[in-house]
């Protein structure tokens, strides 16, 4: 069974390595995409094989559970690979569009597949130490793909986002140093007997909040998430849409995994604590981004604001709740990395992301405005798209545990989403160009906004799809949760599973 | 001994934390540097320290005798060691290309990336 594990990492890195020997020629891209596609094959066969059985773990180099290295999927784990691979899928088209020659001969396409590689790579493993190797194998591509092609602007962002991820994952490394010491295992399902019956349950609790700082700086949540809004509206528009996509969400991941199987000793402590940091993070977000002006500043901040809601999924700690923050991550993605296609797209036709710079493009662009209409009440949460059930869920488990507050911190940000999103709307699409061009989609060579709309298509009608079937998904989320809270099931199959 | 090393791992981060406060990127580095320094003697330090003797198998046997030194927070400090280089090197060459292009190591001078708007009405 364990190919099937392995094949999701397996497969990118080894598109990495045939992409960076190729990196001189046009068959490096063609290459990078037949991984991608190559990927989202095997994820799938991944996804099957958890379908049938419910939790599939695979022991390394047949050292047996907990001493050796555990690969583990369960529904969360799944889901999130699957999509993983069609984010990968679906950039690596949109690069074809946008990423210039000098620039995939720096060994763009290599980057990105180690890219891919890591974040798959953090979601299959089952050992914290295993972990942070993967965290770091996506940071450091994540630096250099945040930088590459260079420039002022990027280099300052660069600094930045380095600089904070650094201190972020040393705080992680000690938390893991901390538990190992008090433990003295690393395996995650192993960890949560051993975490339980430990002696010293306050300095469990100690460890608990370094984990937490250490994600919640990755998922940049309240008050850790300066380094977001800082760097990610800089490099090219196709690594603002992955990193956008999918790093925060390592964070959120991470922060589930460990919240809902290891430290679960005293939720009344640390379940409170992510509720306020959820409930602030909604908020500072979207205010935020009432502030902006910029494209992908805005949208840069509506990514800290909707990270608030699957915190919140995660700190409620219901079955409801924890449905609706896996629903939730698995909406986000593809609507937030699709808002970040289109903001590059209307760039090729208007010239800037500067909303005061910009405008017309309902008028010459109609199609684009329309595919940008979904993702973006998707995000505001509009029936009956994909947000609409995310918040929904949310929502209803504040409501059934009788927390007023929760709920409607929560319908405010939605409210307050729609400003923003009526607020691009109204500048990039309805007002005249300031210049008094017409930004036609003529601006822009037919094979850019080829590659460049084929993935916009592509993520917008799975948004509908989501929105108007959302039975499978829902009743996926259920099993999900469920498996996060009575991880019985990943206990043993971890345990149990011989090399 | 574990006392002494819990004293300078305490003394390594109170000075990587001076250091990371400051404006200066390079003396930010550099505070980085230590704390991942004391973070690898946590972890050490995490698998209890048991003085002169080596986790070593005898010939013949399969597994060691007696009481050894724990060698697997000896296995993970080496990886984060392999790492921390790699990204501080990294992260050398970003601040020393970041010097070359905005000619400055002053973190509140670097507003490239986001600009002080003028208010506008």
């Amino acid at each position: 069974m364990s190919w099937v594990l392995v094949m999701p990492i397996a497969v990118p890195f080894a598109t990495a390595v045939v992409a960076y020997l190729a990196r001189n020629y046009p068959a490096g891209r063609w290459i990078s995409l037949a991984g991608s596609a190559l990927s989202l094959v095997v994820s799938a066969v991944l996804m099957v094989a958890v379908l049938n059985e419910g939790v599939v773990a695979a022991q390394m180099s047949n050292w047996n559970a907990p001493f050796g290295i555990t690969l583990v999927a369960d529904y969360l784990s799944a889901v999130m690979v699957v999509i993983t691979a069609i984010t990968g899928l679906a950039t690596a088209i949109y690069a074809l569009g946008e990423i210039p020659e000098e620039t995939e001969s720096l060994g763009f396409y290599a980057l990105f597949q180690v890219l891919i590689a890591g974040v798959t790579g953090a979601f299959l493993t089952g050992d914290l130490f295993n972990l942070y190797v993967w965290f770091e194998v996506m940071l450091i591509a994540s630096f250099s793909l945040l930088v590459i092609g260079g420039g002022k602007e990027r280099l300052d962002a660069g600094i930045k986002y380095v600089a904070l991820n650094l201190v972020s994952t040393l705080v992680f490394l000690s938390g893991i140093g901390l538990l190992y010491g008090v433990t003295g295992t690393l395996n995650m399902a192993d960890l949560r007997e051993a975490v339980a019956n430990a002696e010293n349950q306050g300095l469990i609790t100690v460890i608990a909040m370094m984990f937490m700082v250490g994600f919640g700086v990755k998922a940049a949540v309240f008050p850790l998430f300066f380094w977001l809004p800082a760097s990610y509206h800089t490099p090219y528009f196709t690594i603002s849409a992955v990193f956008a996509g999918l790093l925060t969400k390592v964070g959120v991941y991470a922060l589930m995994r460990m919240f809902t199987l290891v430290f679960v000793g005293d939720v009344g402590f640390t379940h409170e604590i992510l509720i306020w940091v959820s409930l602030l993070t909604m908020f500072t977000g979207v205010i935020g981004a009432a502030a902006q002006s910029d494209f992908r500043k805005i949208l840069s901040f509506h990514i800290i604001s909707q990270i608030g809601y699957m915190t919140l999924g995660l700190a409620l700690f219901t079955p409801l709740a924890l449905m609706g923050g896996v629903f939730y991550l698995v909406h986000h993605i593809i609507v937030k990395a699709n808002l970040f296609f289109v903001a590059g797209l209307a760039k090729q036709y208007a010239g800037s992301t500067d909303l005061n710079r910009i405008g017309g493009l309902y008028k010459s662009a109609p199609l684009l405005a329309a595919l940008f209409i979904i993702p973006a009440f998707s995000l505001a949460g509009f029936p009956p798209l994909s947000g609409f059930w995310a918040k929904y869920l949310i929502v209803k488990a504040a409501l059934e545990i009788d927390a007023w507050f929760i709920a409607f911190v929560s319908l405010l940000v939605g409210l307050l989403t729609i400003f923003s999103m009526t607020k691009i709307w109204g500048m990039a699409f309805w007002k005249p160009h300031p210049d008094g061009i017409d930004p036609t989609p003529d601006r822009a060579p037919a094979r850019v906004t080829r590659a460049m709309m084929i993935p916009i298509i592509g993520l917008a009608s799975m948004t509908i799809v989501i929105g108007f079937y959302p039975e499978p998904f829902v009743q996926f989320a259920r099993t999900a949760a469920e498996q996060l809270l009575d991880p019985t099931d990943y206990v043993t199959t971890v345990l149990g599973v011989q090399p | 001994m574990e006392a002494l090393t819990a004293i300078v791992i305490g003394v390594l981060t109170a000075a990587s934390v001076y250091l990371m406060l400051a404006r200066n990127f390079m003396r930010f580095l550099f505070g980085l540097i230590l704390l991942s320094n004391a973070v690898n003697l946590t972890i050490f330090a995490s698998g209890r320290m048991t003085k002169g003797a080596p986790a070593l198998v005898p010939y013949g046997e399969d597994a060691p005798l007696g009481v050894v030194g724990n060698a697997l927070p000896q296995a993970l400090v080496l990886t984060a060691i392999v790492i921390g280089f790699g990204l501080l090197a990294f992260t050398l060459a970003l601040a020393f290309e970041g010097y070359r292009r905005m000619n400055t190591v002053d973190t509140d001078e670097m507003r490239f990336a986001e600009p002080k708007e003028e208010v506008t009405k």
